[in-house]
C-alpha cells in the first residue's frame, strides 16, 4: 500500500469524528487528530477501533497512546501490517 | 414570594403518536398504539404485544448528529431527546450547537434504566474478553443520567442537569422536582420529563412477574383495558414526554404561549408498610399524597374537573378508584371525569407519568377529555364507587379548569401534580 492510499483510507475512517471541515479537506501526514481535526478525545478510541477493523490488526495500549496524528497512525499501521 | 410556574412547551413520543399534533389527534380519536411484536413471541414472552413509538431513520437525523448516532443503541435516550428538543422548540427557543450557555435553564429528565440494549451489546463483548473494543459510547448511553446529559449538551443548559428515577412515578416526580426549583427561585426554566426504553430486555422482568396480559396476543388494540371488568394485566409501552416549566414572570417577559399553570403537588411513599409492599401501594399513603397535593396547590377537592389516573389495567385499578373517592371525598355522580391514557399507549413505565401529563395539559389547553378505550365493561367494583358517566368513552369537549395527574410506582412511591388552565 502506498502512503497516499493509506492516507486516503485514514481520511475515510476519521471523517465521522472530525469537527473541523477545513482541516479535514487539507488532511495530510502532518494533520493532528485533536488539534487540527478537533476530534473529541473520547472519540479517539473509536477511531482506533475503526482502524483495527479496516486493516484487520490489533493496536495495543502503548501504540494507542501515540496514535494522535495521521503520521503516527500511518507508522503504527505500517508496522503492524509488516509484522503479519 | 414564591414564583408561579407555568408550562410553555410540550413534546411527546408516544406509541400512538410522535409529536404534539399526531398525539393530540390520536388521543382525541381513541387511537391505540399497541401492536403485536414477533420478537416477543420468538423469545417466549407470555405477553407478545406492546406500544413502541415509530421513529424513522430520517427522523433520528433531525434530532441527533450522524456522530451521535454512531454506535447508538438506546431507544429511551432517542425518545427523550426527540420529546425534549420538541418541547424546547415549542417553547420558542432555537437550538444551535454554539448557543449561549443558559445558567437559568436546567433539566430534570427521568428514566428507569438507560440503554438496556446497549448494555446487552457491551456485556456480550465483555464476556468475550473484548473490553478494549467497547468504544466510547457505552458509558453515556447506559448511565442513568444519559438522557439528561444528552439534552443538557444539545440545549446548552447551565442550571441543574439531572435524572430522577422512581419507577412508574418517575415522570410525574420530574415535573414536581422542576416545579419546586422554579418556585423557589433557583431556576427560571426547567425542561422536565422522562423516557423509557422499549423491547424485551426492559419488559422481560414484568412478563416473568405475570403482571402483563397474555390474553390479547391476537387482539393487541384491545389488550390494554384499564378499569375494565376484563382487564387482565398491563400492556408494556415506551416513549417519552417532556414539558418546559417556566416562571410566570419569564414566560410573560418572553410573551410565550402558556399551556397551563402548575399549581402544586406532592410526592410521598407508603414505606412498604400497612399493606404497601415493593410492588403494591399502601392505600393510606396514596390518599395522603392526593390530599397533600390538593393542600399544596391551595384548591379544594371539589374544584377538580378531571383526573388522569395511574390505572394500569391490573387488579389494582379498583383500589386506585377507591383511594381517589376517599381522598377527594367525592363519589358517584359527584366524582370528576377520570381517564387512563394507558388504554391507548400501554404502560410506558418510567415514561408513563410524563407522557400522561402531556395528555393532561393538552386537555386543559384544548378543553376536552380524551376517551378511555377498551372500557365498555366497567369493573363492577368501580361502577359501585363512581358514576359510569365519569369514565368518558368518546372524546368530550367540555370546560375544564383543574386537572390532576397521579402516578404510583414500585417501591411504594407516589406523586400527584395539579394543573390549572391559564387565561
Amino acid at each position: 500500500m502506498t502512503n497516499d492510499e493509506l492516507i486516503a483510507k485514514l481520511k475515510t475512517i476519521v471523517q465521522p469524528y472530525i469537527q473541523d471541515e477545513a482541516a479535514f479537506e487539507t488532511l495530510s501526514e502532518d494533520t493532528d487528530f485533536i488539534n487540527d481535526l478537533k476530534i473529541n478525545s473520547a472519540n479517539l478510541v473509536d477511531v482506533i477501533l475503526d482502524v483495527e477493523d479496516e486493516f484487520d490488526i490489533r493496536i495495543e495500549n502503548e501504540d494507542m497512546e501515540k496514535m494522535t496524528s495521521v503520521k503516527a497512525a500511518m507508522a503504527i499501521v505500517t508496522e503492524k501490517l509488516a509484522a503479519q | 414570594m414564591k414564583n408561579r410556574v407555568v408550562i410553555t412547551g410540550l413534546g411527546v413520543v408516544a406509541p400512538n403518536g410522535v409529536g404534539l399534533d399526531a398525539f393530540s389527534k390520536a388521543i382525541k380519536n381513541g387511537h391505540s398504539g399497541i401492536t403485536h411484536h414477533q420478537q416477543l413471541a420468538d423469545l417466549n414472552f407470555s405477553c407478545c404485544i406492546g406500544g413502541i413509538p415509530h421513529i424513522s431513520e430520517d427522523k433520528k437525523l433531525e434530532y441527533l448528529t450522524p456522530l451521535q448516532l454512531r454506535g447508538f443503541n438506546s431507544s429511551g435516550i432517542l425518545y427523550g431527546c426527540i420529546a425534549g428538543i420538541d418541547a424546547w422548540k415549542d417553547a420558542g427557543f432555537s437550538i444551535t450547537s454554539d448557543s449561549k450557555l443558559d445558567f437559568d435553564s436546567g433539566t430534570v429528565f427521568g428514566t428507569g434504566t438507560s440503554g438496556v440494549e446497549k448494555f446487552r451489546e457491551a456485556i456480550y463483548k465483555l464476556d468475550d474478553g473484548d473490553v478494549k473494543r467497547l468504544g466510547s459510547t457505552v458509558v453515556v448511553q447506559t448511565m442513568a443520567s444519559g438522557i439528561s446529559a444528552f439534552l443538557g449538551g444539545i440545549l446548552g443548559l447551565g442550571n441543574q442537569v439531572t435524572t430522577n428515577s422512581s419507577a412508574c412515578t418517575t415522570g410525574t416526580e420530574a415535573i414536581l422536582m422542576g416545579y419546586q426549583r422554579i418556585k423557589n427561585g433557583q431556576a427560571k426554566r426547567m425542561l422536565v420529563g422522562s423516557c423509557s426504553d422499549d423491547g424485551p430486555y426492559i419488559w422481560g422482568g414484568f412478563d416473568a412477574m405475570r403482571v402483563m396480559t397474555y390474553k390479547h396476543n391476537e387482539s393487541p388494540e384491545q389488550g390494554s383495558r384499564p378499569m375494565s371488568a376484563s382487564a387482565s394485566g398491563f400492556v408494556p409501552g415506551a416513549g417519552a414526554g417532556a414539558l418546559v416549566l417556566e416562571s410566570l414572570e419569564s414566560a410573560l417577559e418572553r410573551q410565550a404561549t402558556i399551556y397551563a399553570e402548575v399549581l402544586g403537588g406532592h410526592m410521598n411513599s407508603g414505606g412498604q408498610r400497612e399493606g404497601g409492599t415493593m410492588t403494591a401501594p399502601n392505600a393510606e399513603a396514596v390518599q395522603r399524597c392526593i390530599t397533600d397535593a390538593i393542600a399544596n396547590a391551595q384548591i379544594s377537592a371539589a374544584a377538580i374537573d378531571t383526573i388522569n389516573g395511574h390505572l394500569t389495567a391490573t387488579s389494582k385499578d379498583s383500589l386506585e378508584i377507591e383511594n381517589w373517592t376517599k381522598a377527594l371525598q367525592r363519589k358517584g355522580d359527584d366524582f370528576p371525569y377520570i381517564n387512563s391514557l394507558k388504554s391507548m399507549v400501554g404502560h410506558c413505565l418510567a415514561a408513563a407519568g410524563s407522557i400522561e401529563a402531556v395528555a393532561t395539559v393538552l386537555q386543559l389547553k384544548e378543553q376536552f377529555v380524551f376517551p378511555n378505550i377498551n372500557c365498555e365493561d366497567v369493573h363492577p367494583e368501580i361502577s359501585a364507587l363512581i358514576s359510569e358517566e365519569k369514565i368518558i368513552k368518546t372524546a368530550l369537549e367540555t370546560e375544564l379548569n383543574i386537572a390532576v395527574k397521579a402516578s404510583f410506582g414500585f417501591g411504594d412511591v407516589n406523586a400527584c401534580v395539579i394543573f390549572k388552565s391559564y387565561n
